[in-house]
């Protein structure tokens, strides 16, 4: 080789990178458009373009519904053009502008006043809205939102010790809602025992149930972890759909004994909450306590688990997310920390189950299907592993958006009156976990609180916690 | 004895379904180290599409001749459905790749849940049943006036699954998109380094694993004839099993995994009781992860600190 590479005239020049032929903006979103309707075309095709019927003579025959087949591709070519002109300049514009590194003033007064108004918002929840709807309509509101989703919310806390803070992932949650519902249904028709005599009873069982099936699993990790929890979880159901002589199967279980207001029962007769207290005859009266029952449970939820994280056993347990060998040698006792969070968590499902089957007064194992454990999980995820707050967002937006479909009948002047829309819960349900995890894969509540600081109490970013190997 | 057999050829059968969608979920978790909990509704959604080519062609074209109404229904299936999965893989899994381990599970569940109700909202809620697509069997021996009997369309799906896997091991171990899963599976990083196209190797694993997803939806719709919206949860769950079972990650693991829980069901039916055959599949699982936690052919899982 004659040619020295020192000398700076026999460097090769720096290749200029090519340069990307300048399209018009229109034309790339034209032809994006394109692509991405003929994709939707050939995936719309089969399901949407074809419906199968029954004809009458009750055999299968095949209609086409080719005017909503190509409404359908020409919305998402529309919208993909609309995207690629003017949103994703804009996603790519802000992207590079710098983060504000300190949080906006308004963000940090949210962030300090949000529990307490949070709480006081569900103290006098009820009182609001009867207020606004009256005592005839608040009925609905009460029940439907306030109760339904304070059940979800004290599942989502009860997994969340076993998913957020252990880092176990356990896809078969709903079994131990299932023991609870089941104990007090079966207790109080046999015996006739009260609530509060079975509430706790059923929290011990269902913690019982909850060791005993994390005795095994103790040894598997991460998705091994989930997918015998979720068998564990669809035994416990098949076995309640068969042993017909105990549960009474898919006929479920009717005419549970309902709570009492500390002895008083909710009814129209001379001994009833009404009569007692002098008050007109209501249903909603019944409904308000079970809604300031739930309430108390659920804070009693969040209040256990927010004192056991400062305890030695909520450390080991978030100990264990972090690092399983590190807390091993650190002579950690490993299989009493799984077992505990196994048990905790089973516990506070069964608290919720006996309250749920209180409250229903039928169960039957249709309420404690994979699907039910899948939208648990979801929610303690969706709203940020480990963080309460979120998993109270979560179970408000998923659990009250799906009832606030329920009833959207004016969607039925747009659609016309065959439109159902109850049909779409789910289906948008499905569809809002995969774009919320999408926006943001570390939950709504992208910050936690360690339970241990240096000097300062503050807040960290949900990517620094790390989400077990279990 | 002509019980067992007969059982035996059953759950050949069944396990030849579950085995196939078993390979789905061992590739992607193999690839991307992710479970795809929405495979068992892309099964679910191949079986209807099966179903509506299977009524375009014999009741609006008039096709008479099976073995080519067969073809045509398999090679449909395999194409819509490859794109279902492609389209599902784009927009639902692969913004989330390299996020947190939770994320696509969620994102699987949710589509999961997306599919069946959109194939319950387009489709209707009703189990939709076919006329028998192939009729007749051998009979292999009679015995006290109980015959042994494969049916044509058992003998089918044998076939038609031997075929494929044979097709799908070239694919795989000879050809350039078989080096290429290979070598994402093993480092993503170092095969990108080296001029594999990540992305599309693992598009194209989702489009395999779908493909052989709809062999097993088809063949499902030909041995039962019946499906519903809701019909994808189970066999998922069991051919999710049957991966676990045969070491996730490994391919002939999870054809061996489903052959075992397709007999494991069928025998538990005949001998024990039908109520409680799921119960059996998974208490084998649970049994199997505790003292085998890798599977059958898994590689052990080495901690590290």
């Amino acid at each position: 080789m004659a040619v020295l590479t020192n000398s700076p005239a026999a460097e090769p020049r720096p290749q200029q990178p090519p340069v990307p032929r300048e399209e018009s903006p229109l034309l790339t979103a034209l032809r994006d458009a394109a692509k991405t309707a003929a994709i939707a075309f050939g995936l719309f095709l089969p399901l949407i373009g074809f419906q199968t019927i029954q004809d009458i003579n009750n055999q299968i025959a095949l209609t086409t519904r080719w005017p909503l087949l190509f409404a359908i591709t020409a919305v998402v070519g529309l919208s993909r053009f609309c995207y690629s002109l003017a949103l994703a300049p804009w996603i790519r514009e802000r992207k590079l502008r710098p983060a504000p590194i300190a949080a906006p003033a308004w963000r940090v007064f949210i962030g300090k006043w949000f529990t307490p108004f949070a709480i006081g918002f569900v103290v006098v929840y009820p009182v609001i809205v009867i207020f606004i709807n009256g005592f005839t309509g608040a009925l609905k509101w009460i029940d439907n939102f306030g109760i339904q989703i304070l059940i979800y919310v004290m599942l989502g806390w009860g997994l969340n010790i076993v998913v957020g803070l252990a880092g176990l992932l356990d896809l078969g949650y709903v079994a131990f809602y299932a023991v609870g519902a089941y104990s007090y249904a079966l207790l109080a028709k046999e015996f006739g025992f009260s609530f509060w005599i079975l509430l706790p009873l059923a929290g011990c069982l269902a913690s019982f149930w909850g060791i005993l099936l994390g005795f095994p699993v103790l040894r598997l990790r991460g998705d091994y972890l989930a997918i015998v929890t979720l068998a564990f979880g669809e035994i416990i159901r098949i076995v309640i759909v068969n042993w017909v002589a105990l549960t009474n199967g898919y006929a479920g279980i009717g005419g549970i004994p309902r709570p009492s207001f500390f002895g008083i029962p909710f009814n129209a007769e001379d001994n009833g909450f009404a009569a007692v207290f002098g008050l007109e005859f209501s249903p909603l009266y019944r409904t308000i306590f079970l809604y300031y029952v739930i309430l108390s449970l659920a804070l009693l939820t969040a209040y256990v688990t927010t004192r056991l994280r400062r305890l030695p056993v909520g450390r080991a347990w978030e100990a264990l997310r972090e690092d399983e060998i590190a807390c091993r040698s650190l002579g950690i006792n490993t299989t009493n920390t799984k077992l505990t969070a196994f048990a905790m968590g089973a516990m506070f499902a069964g608290f919720a189950g006996s309250f749920f089957a209180a409250r229903q007064g039928f169960i039957s194992p249709e309420s404690f299907t994979f699907l039910e454990s899948a939208t648990i999980l979801s929610i303690v995820v969706l709203g940020g592993m480990g963080s309460q707050i979120g998993v109270a967002i979560a179970a408000i937006v998923m659990i009250g958006g799906t009832e606030i479909m329920r009833d959207l009948d004016f969607l039925k002047d747009i659609f016309g009156q065959t439109f159902d829309p109850t049909q779409y819960r789910m289906l948008l349900f499905g569809f809002a976990m995969v774009v919320i995890m999408i926006w943001r894969p570390r939950g709504l509540i992208a910050t936690r609180a360690p339970s241990v600081f240096l000097k300062e109490r503050k807040t960290i970013a949900a990517d620094l916690v790390k989400e077990g190997h279990g | 004895m002509e019980v067992f057999l007969q059982q035996l050829i059953n759950g050949i059968t069944l396990g030849s379904i579950y085995g196939l969608i078993a390979i789905g979920y061992t590739m992607v978790f193999g690839i991307i180290g992710m479970v795809n909990f929405a495979h068992g509704d892309v099964f679910m959604v191949s079986v209807f599409i099966a179903l509506i080519a299977f009524l375009i062609l014999t009741a609006w074209l008039g096709v008479s001749s099976i073995a080519l109404a067969l073809i045509v229904i398999l090679v449909v299936a395999m194409l819509f459905t490859s794109l279902v999965n492609w389209v599902i893989e784009r927009i639902a899994y692969r913004p989330l790749r390299g996020s947190f381990r939770l994320a696509p599970l969620i994102s699987a569940i949710g589509m999961s849940i997306f599919l069946s109700n959109f194939v319950q909202v387009s489709q209707g809620p009703r189990n939709k049943s076919i006329p028998p697509i192939v009729q007749g069997e051998f009979v292999l021996y009679t015995h006290d006036g109980f015959p042994v009997t494969v049916s044509y369309k058992q003998f089918i799906i044998w076939a038609v699954t031997a075929l494929l896997l044979v097709c799908f091991w070239y694919l795989v171990a000879k050809t350039k998109l078989g080096r290429a899963q290979r070598a994402c599976e093993q480092d993503q990083k170092m095969a990108a380094l080296v001029g594999v196209d990540v992305d599309r190797t693992i598009s194209m694993t989702f489009v395999i694993a779908a493909a052989l997803a709809a062999v097993a939806g088809t063949m499902y719709l030909m041995n039962y004839g019946v499906v519903n919206f809701a019909d994808g949860f189970v066999p998922g769950v069991k051919a999710f099993t049957a991966a676990v079972l045969g070491g996730i990650g490994s391919l002939p693991g999870a054809v061996v995994g489903g052959l075992l829980i397709g007999l494991i069901e069928t025998m538990w039916s005949a001998y024990f009781s039908i109520d409680y055959k799921d119960v059996a599949a998974f208490s084998v699982l649970a049994i199997t992860l505790i003292f085998l936690p890798q599977g059958l052919f898994g590689r052990p899982d080495v901690e590290k600190v």
